[in-house]
């Protein structure tokens, strides 16, 4: 079986899902999610199968590569996905508040399959190793990701936050598209591989400027700073599977072709220092901005938004400072810093969708108590907390600290001091949680609902993060390092 | 087999969390690890008690555990010893033990770790580790502004951590060794031009978790406001992380300390003095003990001076002897002071020095113990602390040949006031607190002495200082004898 078929399959499995969706009785529509979670997890156990390609397939090689860069995200999109899914289960019940009509699952079954279309937008995104394919399958997800977003219809936060990522997201890709045609104008190829062989002192202006126009859409993307402005509002409006989906598979995507499109412009003498310097502003921006402006927050759900715009600029430093070497290269930094936020921020957000299911508030408040109403949910949030805090022995310590250690290595001296000043108020603003947790008290002292999936979900992501604390070699072996 | 030390506590914090009896469980633990502390510091032996392995090729770092040398030793020693103190007096609040005893019990298990790491990233990550019971703790159980207080230290130690942070991986990435283990670190070099940076970044960085001036405002809060096993470990304990790590590093940077050697001397005489004269001021006796912990880290950086106007260990002998037996000294006797305070806070209600007086009648044995605390705090000889504060001084004037006086020994000469103004505060609390008449919380008819569970840690703790006092080769031994072979031992990837 040829990698390709790893995207069949999951867009086959969301069409025919689609089709039977409009069959079941409304409260069989959790079966679509259920379905779908197979469906992802039997593409997981292919992903391990799969063969590289024929050679002679031209014109798939052209489009589509396969490399262990290819494999892991692949495999990270479709973790993400089945994350995404179980959190959509343990959310559904808010979420048919505001669907068709209001208290019956009616309408939430397309909410499922629209994730697996997404999927397969995301899991081609990373073997795109050409402009033209890269383009149709981020528009694939980004299309998906407008419906997902304003799903909620009956909600106006939802609605608001599905016209404001519409309107962006339209801008965006129109930069994106104008980029591409100054790069396809200077160089006569959309193939990223031969882009790099063209460069030349008479057209590095034209293909910078094309680079520029490119970066902002995938800034726009992946959350960093000046594009970040949708950020905050669309992650408080949506629904918290898409947010969770957005803030991870999405981003992930974002950098996994932004190394793609990068890599050829930054590896080349000529231009390739004014293209650190780009993304060294960006990176520094984003990391003073995000961590800044999270500070005074009082929604969880909002300030989960700004921690990952922090987390985008924190992603950008080893970006910036490309190191292909043999030791550790920025590629296998970001796949590291991206599993590690995989696991703390959908751990964030199943707990706040424990949250709100019990108190029907995403605020910060909401928490407060936790610590008498549920001894264990706490104690994990607080690793968890720690854990994006970037505590040493848990795993959010160890991407942090990789990502620094090349910026140092590569010299970045100004966004290395953001970025510590970012950490420094990170510690303030996550530590909220903690403070709300333990030293306040609540008005209700009743126990505190929990579905045991998210528990076991919750426990499992929990776990994982004290484990890679103290080992975190087994990430090295999945991004084949 | 050290990796026993650090388990023993964070097995028991976990046993009390499902449902064990608290009490019990940490007094074992604590009584076993000081019992297997002890035994270990004073007996050893590398091959039994070394354990290295690798937890990440790129960056090459290990978790190796063991006695690097005799400092890990006597610190450890010092670990164990506050530790079994802290949860033998402790008073633990009704239906709080789930996180009072683990809490205490991880704070130990923290700071037993970093100074068993023989892996500069296991140092500094158990030493956060222990941090963040202790906020927790301050913030939820601890007395009067304790919110505040609890803020504060969070704040100000999250900050200087990552200063340090960023000094470490500036330190590694500078001295191009393979791994992150102590002996290939100490055995690289580092480019001069780059010592100054990172010695900067150390002393700021270490120094605001020692609480240097002017980054000390957070230790005296946050000592009064704190649960007193709290304050007892992280006086006692966790501070000397910092002192620690500033002379476990030193022989990497020793050329780029020497450009802040005057800068250096002139805080930690604001340290002595400044925080001394703050000191006198105090109306209580919990903040005029957090305040005496902030001024006393001025002579150990006294020594810290020395060696570095010296250049070298070698150059100096006198001056790592001299700061570690005094990091172990006042370990020791702050927290005998902070553990007796509690008790008078638990007998009388209040530490204000006014309300309080004539205690010595109803309670003869808190007075001598708490007498006996503060006279080593002052530096009487016979206990621990002037053989430490002895050999400060001495160290400060090693490198003098007669002729003018050099900055240090300017140093060490005004800092002698120092033990001028511990006394001061020292005695006149002791007589507000145990002397005069007696109001009606404090005469014989309200309150008795206290009792075993405090006598029998106030003991242990007034023995060691007594030992070591008159008898400071125990420890200096330890740091002579030469630094075993590293292990060779290689466990599985």
């Amino acid at each position: 079986m040829s990698a390709y078929w790893l995207e069949i399959i999951v867009l086959l499995g969301g069409l025919v899902l689609l089709l039977v969706e409009a069959f079941l009785a409304p409260k069989q529509k959790h079966m679509i999610a259920s379905s779908a979670i197979f469906v992802l997890v039997l593409t997981l156990i292919c992903l391990f199968l799969v063969q590289p390609f024929n050679v002679d397939n031209k014109e798939m090689t052209r489009f589509y590569a396969w490399d262990p860069s290819a494999k892991f995200f692949k495999g990270f999109t479709i973790v993400a996905t089945i994350l995404t899914m179980l959190l959509a289960l343990d959310y559904r019940r808010i979420l048919s508040k505001f669907t068709a009509n209001p208290d019956s699952e009616d309408g939430t079954g397309e909410y499922y399959c629209l994730f697996l279309f997404a999927c397969a937008g995301m899991m081609w995104m990373a073997s795109a190793k050409d402009l033209v394919s890269l383009f149709v399958s981020l528009e694939l997800t980004t299309i998906t990701s407008y419906i997902l977003v304003g799903f909620m219809r009956r909600n106006v936060g939802s609605l608001e936050a599905g016209v404001k990522f519409l309107i962006l997201g339209a801008l965006s890709t129109g930069f994106l598209v104008y980029g591409i045609s100054w790069i396809y104008g200077a160089t006569g190829t959309t193939d990223l591989a031969l882009i790099g062989e063209q460069i030349t002192k008479e057209n590095s202006t034209y293909l910078l400027f094309g680079l520029a126009l490119i970066l902002i859409s995938l800034a726009f993307k992946v959350g960093a700073v000046p594009m970040h402005l949708w950020i905050p509002d669309v992650y408080q409006g949506a629904p918290t599977p898409t947010t969770a989906f957005l803030s991870i598979a999405s981003k992930a995507s974002g950098f996994v072709i932004a190394i793609r499109v990068i890599e050829p412009f930054i590896t080349d003498e000529l231009i390739g220092s004014k293209v650190v310097t780009i993304l060294a502003v960006l990176a520094g921006a984003t990391l003073l901005l995000g961590n800044l402006a999270a500070i005074p927050q009082t929604n969880f759900k909002r300030l989960l938004a700004y921690s990952s715009i922090a987390n985008a600029g924190f992603i950008l430093l080893p970006l910036a400072a490309w190191d292909a070497g043999n030791d550790l290269t920025s590629k296998e930094v970001i796949a590291f810093y991206l599993a590690i936020y995989l696991i703390m921020t959908f751990a964030a957000f199943f707990i706040l969708t424990v949250i709100h299911r019990n108190t029907g508030s995403d605020e910060i408040s909401a928490f407060e108590g936790l610590g008498d109403r549920h001894p264990a949910l706490a104690f994990m949030t607080a690793v968890i907390i720690g854990a994006l805090a970037g505590l040493p022995l848990t795993a959010g310590f160890w991407g942090k600290f990789l990502a620094f250690k090349m910026a140092v290595s590569g010299g970045l001296w100004i966004p290395v001091i953001l970025g510590f000043i970012g950490v420094a108020a990170g510690f303030y603003y996550y530590f909220q949680i903690i403070r709300a947790m333990y030293w306040r008290n609540s008005l209700e002292d009743a126990p505190l609902k929990i579905r045991p999936l998210s528990f076991w979900v919750i426990v499992v992501l929990t776990s994982l993060v004290g484990i890679l604390g103290l080992w975190p070699q087994p990430i090295y072996w999945l991004i084949g390092a | 087999m050290s990796i026993i030390l650090i388990l023993i506590p964070i097995l028991a914090a976990i046993a009390i969390l499902i449902g064990g009896k608290a009490k019990p469980i940490a007094l074992g633990a604590a009584t076993l690890n000081l019992i297997l502390g002890l035994g270990s510091a004073f007996s050893f032996d590398h091959s039994v008690w070394g354990l290295t392995l690798q937890v990440l090729s790129e960056p090459n770092i290990h978790l190796s555990l063991g006695f690097y040398d005799g400092m890990s030793m006597i610190m450890v020693a010092l670990s164990v010893l506050v530790l079994f103190a802290a949860v033998m007096s402790g008073k633990c609040p009704e239906g709080r033990e789930k996180l009072w005893y683990p809490s205490i019990l991880l704070i130990a298990a923290g700071g037993i770790g970093a100074f068993l790491s023989r892996d500069l990233f296991f140092f500094y990550a158990f030493h956060e580790l222990a941090l963040i019971p202790t906020f927790l703790m301050i913030g939820m159980l601890g007395s009067g502004e304790r919110k505040e207080a609890a803020w504060k230290i969070t704040i100000y130690l999250a900050l200087g951590s990552i200063i340090l942070l960023a000094g470490l991986i500036w330190l590694v990435a500078a001295s191009g060794a393979e791994t992150w283990l102590f002996e290939d670190l100490l055995a690289s070099t580092i480019d001069p031009s780059a010592q100054k940076g990172i010695a900067a970044l150390l002393i700021v960085g270490f120094g605001v978790l020692i609480s240097l001036f002017p980054f000390h405002s957070w230790a005296a809060p946050a000592y009064a406001s704190a649960p007193a096993p709290v304050a007892m470990l992280h006086a006692g304990v966790l501070k000397k992380f910092g002192l620690y790590g500033l002379i476990r590093l030193y022989p990497m940077v020793s050329d780029g300390m020497q450009a802040w050697l005057g800068v250096l001397i002139v805080l930690l005489l604001c340290n002595i003095l400044w925080i001394g004269y703050v000191t006198i001021n105090q109306k209580r006796l919990d903040m005029m003990l957090g305040n005496s912990s902030v001024m006393h880290m001025g002579y150990i950086f006294l020594a810290f001076a020395a060696l570095i106007e010296a250049g070298s260990f070698a150059a100096n002998p006198l001056a790592k002897p001299a700061a570690v037996l005094l990091m172990f000294a006042h370990g020791v006797s702050i927290a005998l002071l902070f553990m007796l305070t509690d008790t008078i806070r638990r007998k009388t209600g209040t530490v204000e020095l006014a309300e309080l007086g004539g205690l010595a009648k109803a309670a003869p044995r808190l007075a001598f113990l708490f007498g006996l605390g503060a006279m080593a705090s002052i530096g009487l000889p016979g206990l621990a602390n002037f053989s430490g504060e002895v050999l400060v001084f001495l160290s400060g004037f090693h490198a003098y040949e007669g002729g003018g006086l050099g900055p240090v020994q300017i140093a060490t000469v005004l800092a002698l006031w120092g033990v001028v103004i511990s006394a001061v505060y020292m005695l006149r609390a002791f007589r507000q607190t145990f002397h005069g008449p007696a109001v009606s919380h404090t005469d014989s008819n309200h309150l008795k002495d206290f009792g075993p569970f405090c006598q029998i840690p106030a003991a242990v703790l007034a023995v060691a200082l007594l030992i070591v006092g008159l008898f400071p080769n125990s420890l200096l031994n330890l740091l002579k004898s030469p630094e075993a072979p590293a292990p060779t031992e290689q466990a599985a990837e």
